[in-house]
């Protein structure tokens, strides 16, 4: 397949639908992630603010006593923002920008001047600053994906729905002769690595696609609607408290629930 | 003028009393030991990395930025100082541009040193020039703060060349003197930069429309904090030449400015203080009516998370706005020194407590729902890298008070009573 057939391919939306009500917070999702992107397990001083995690997983409970008592987890990731994205426009040198092809906010580390204005912008946090020099235990470096590249000390980076597989996938497509890639070639690491199903990647402009079906479910919702970021993460839930506290404006919603 | 060498007698300005040499290198001691400090500590970021601060990806701003924003905003001195005198035809300020000159340069080379050592691949802040996001308020800042710093550095040019040793050198005293009658070029292009930088400031928070705590509604382009900045800048920067002119009258026991110069400062300070605080007031008012609850955040909410209450809003327009701007307007007390002292060092402090909101609460507010307030408490590597700014700013400061003329009415003002203190400000007409 030529590149101008490759440029001809049609656009799209990628964006994730996340079942709150299926997610149980094993964390495989996580730990996916980090192996599939080469994130160096955590410095032995890093804590919680300054490990890398592209996806973390929040817990939230009801706030009620025993037997009442319930809790649920929440994966945050990139949240891959379509409006406004808060973090491509502050860049002050073009090292984040949204990809017109496929939606994707990509980061590009080797452009990144560490300077964390885009960390500040970000409202949900999905950012993250190698504070310290990549490192891996002995032979552990032998386990790198070779598709990904390690990022250096002080520069920014984030989810970017496996980029690397993006690439494969496409490469794959181009070596059949398609134009477009099929859209089972093309799943990030943690919608894989889910024990439960709970999340759903795909176009969300192909209404075929069971994530752009899920999105428009009346039970999804995403976070921070007021925000005007039109983020390309959806989430799901059929628990009332759930969606209060997930789906909540700010945090004064909840303070006030 | 006794106790000093000949090499350093033969470099200050005759008709300048200034100590002994040795009394000097004891003043420089303590400065040049934080410096090296401080040094090290900037060292250490630098080679181990941001791991030394206690930043991390919640708090990706500390106390470098709050202070750098602090400092370019006292600095502004030098700019709006420049505007007065060569573009207003202030003549009356001529008496401390030279000083005003040199507390820029200080704040802006101090504040560029510091934000290298601040972002985590210093080496390729020159991809800000490669690669600029036209859109970026920072891509606005770097290019200004760059341009700036540089003409600061000519303006400060002539203040050196002026030293009596080099202007034995024939070539120095025609550049010098030239480089003089191109000031208002200089000035009007600083002004010019300075006003843009200032607001690109206030632009890097009020465009942050994921955190509507900074985010605010504006005019074309540019958010309302853009607007607020110069004008806080501009109307602080006066006040804190005068602070500082009278904190190196205190130490050096001389009489460096005419009580007019000090009254100017004060009314012009005053004029825009009170223009600030309105603007600010109505930007507030605006801001929590419309824009912060139209992003879903009502703003009361913000000051629910202690110690960040409203007295922090209070304190910032009323205490350190509204009181100085009062003190300044009213000109039998902006003509009694302690007064006026008094109300340069609330506004200065007052644009500290602006600029540290926007960068401190700002990033310790949360955003998402199930989001937890946040503290932060800068490492003793950022406490001293920041030091070294200190450091740094008086050794040149020192060095230029020392060697050059900051304050050209000095010799006048101490032919008669070398060693008076600072008078009370006689009556001048307003």
């Amino acid at each position: 397949m030529s590149t101008t057939t490759a440029k001809n391919a049609k656009n799209a939306r990628y964006g994730m639908v996340i079942d709150l009500d299926r997610c149980n917070g094993c964390g495989a999702c996580m730990v996916a992630c980090a192996v599939e992107n080469n994130v160096p397990p955590a410095q032995a001083k890093a804590t919680a603010r300054t490990g890398i995690t592209w996806m973390r997983v929040e817990n939230v409970a009801n706030g009620a006593s025993f037997p009442e008592h319930r809790t649920a987890f929440i994966p945050i990731m990139c949240q891959q923002c379509g409006e406004e994205t808060p973090c491509v426009s502050v860049c002050p040198q073009q090292a984040v920008e949204v990809d017109p092809k496929t939606g994707i906010v990509d980061q590009m580390p080797q452009r990144c001047l560490g300077c964390r204005y885009c960390m500040a912008a970000c409202p949900y946090h999905a950012r993250y600053f190698n504070w310290w020099d990549p490192e891996w235990p002995a032979g552990m470096e032998k386990a790198l994906n070779p598709e990904v590249a390690p990022r250096m000390r002080g520069v920014v980076e984030k989810c970017n729905f496996c980029h690397g597989r993006y690439h494969a996938a496409k490469a794959k497509a181009a070596a059949a002769g398609r134009r477009d890639i099929d859209p089972a070639d093309y799943q990030p690491a943690c919608v894989e690595a889910c024990p439960t199903r709970a999340i759903v990647f795909g176009d969300l402009d192909d209404r075929s696609s069971q994530a752009a079906q899920l999105a428009k479910s009346p039970d999804a919702f995403r976070l921070l609607p007021k925000l005007g970021t039109e983020p390309k993460i959806y989430y799901l839930t059929r628990r009332p408290w759930v969606r209060e506290i997930a789906s909540a404006s700010s945090p004064a919603e909840v303070r006030r629930g | 003028m006794a106790s000093q060498s000949t090499f350093d007698r033969h470099l200050i300005i005759r008709g300048l009393e200034r100590c002994s040499t040795p009394r000097f290198l004891l003043w420089l001691l303590p400065w040049v030991l934080l410096l090296a400090f401080g040094l090290y500590g900037a060292g250490l970021c630098l080679v181990r990395g941001l791991n030394q601060t206690n930043m991390d990806n919640r708090f990706a701003f500390g106390l470098w930025i709050f202070l750098d924003l602090t400092v370019i905003a006292l600095g502004a001195g030098a700019f709006f100082t420049g505007f007065l005198l060569y573009i207003l035809k202030k003549k009356e300020l001529k008496a401390v541009i030279n000083s005003a000159v040199v507390i820029g340069l200080v704040c802006y080379s101090g504040a560029v040193a510091v934000l290298a050592v601040d972002v985590g691949q210093p080496l390729r802040a020159w991809f800000t020039f490669w690669h600029p996001n036209t859109h970026s308020m920072l891509a606005e800042v770097t290019f200004c703060i760059t341009c700036y710093l540089t003409v600061l550095v000519i303006e400060y040019l002539p203040v050196i060349l002026r030293n009596r040793k080099l202007r034995q050198i024939p070539s120095f005293l025609l550049f010098e003197h030239e480089l003089h009658k191109l000031m208002y070029v200089f000035a009007g292009v600083g002004t010019f930069l300075s006003f843009f930088h200032q607001g690109s400031l206030g632009g890097l928070y009020g465009v942050l429309h994921g955190r509507p705590f900074a985010y605010r509604a504006g005019f074309a382009l540019w958010p309302s904090t853009f607007f607020l900045f110069i004008l806080s800048a501009a109307a602080v920067g006066p006040s804190f030449i005068a602070l500082s002119t009278w904190v190196v009258s205190k130490i050096s026991r001389k009489r460096l400015a005419r009580p007019e110069v000090y009254d100017l400062l004060g009314k012009v300070s005053g004029r825009l203080l009170i223009l600030y605080v309105l603007a600010k007031t109505v930007d507030t008012v605006i801001w929590i009516n419309a824009t912060s609850p139209d992003r879903g955040f009502p703003a009361a909410m913000f000051y629910s998370w202690k110690p960040f209450g409203t007295w922090l809003l209070f304190a910032e327009i009323a205490l350190f706005g509204l009181l100085p701007a009062l003190i300044l307007l009213d000109g039998k007390r902006r003509r009694r020194m302690p007064w006026l002292i008094s109300a340069a060092a609330l506004a200065s402090a007052g644009i500290a407590l602006n600029r540290f909101v926007m960068t401190i609460q700002t990033l310790a507010l949360p955003t998402l729902p199930f989001d937890r307030f946040l503290t932060y408490f800068p490492s003793w590597q950022e406490t001293a890298t920041f030091l070294a700014v200190v450091a740094f700013g008086v050794l040149v400061y020192s060095f230029s008070f020392r060697y050059a003329v900051l304050f050209p009415q000095e010799k006048e003002l101490n032919v008669a009573q070398p060693s008076q203190p600072e008078p009370e400000l006689v009556a001048v007409g307003d």
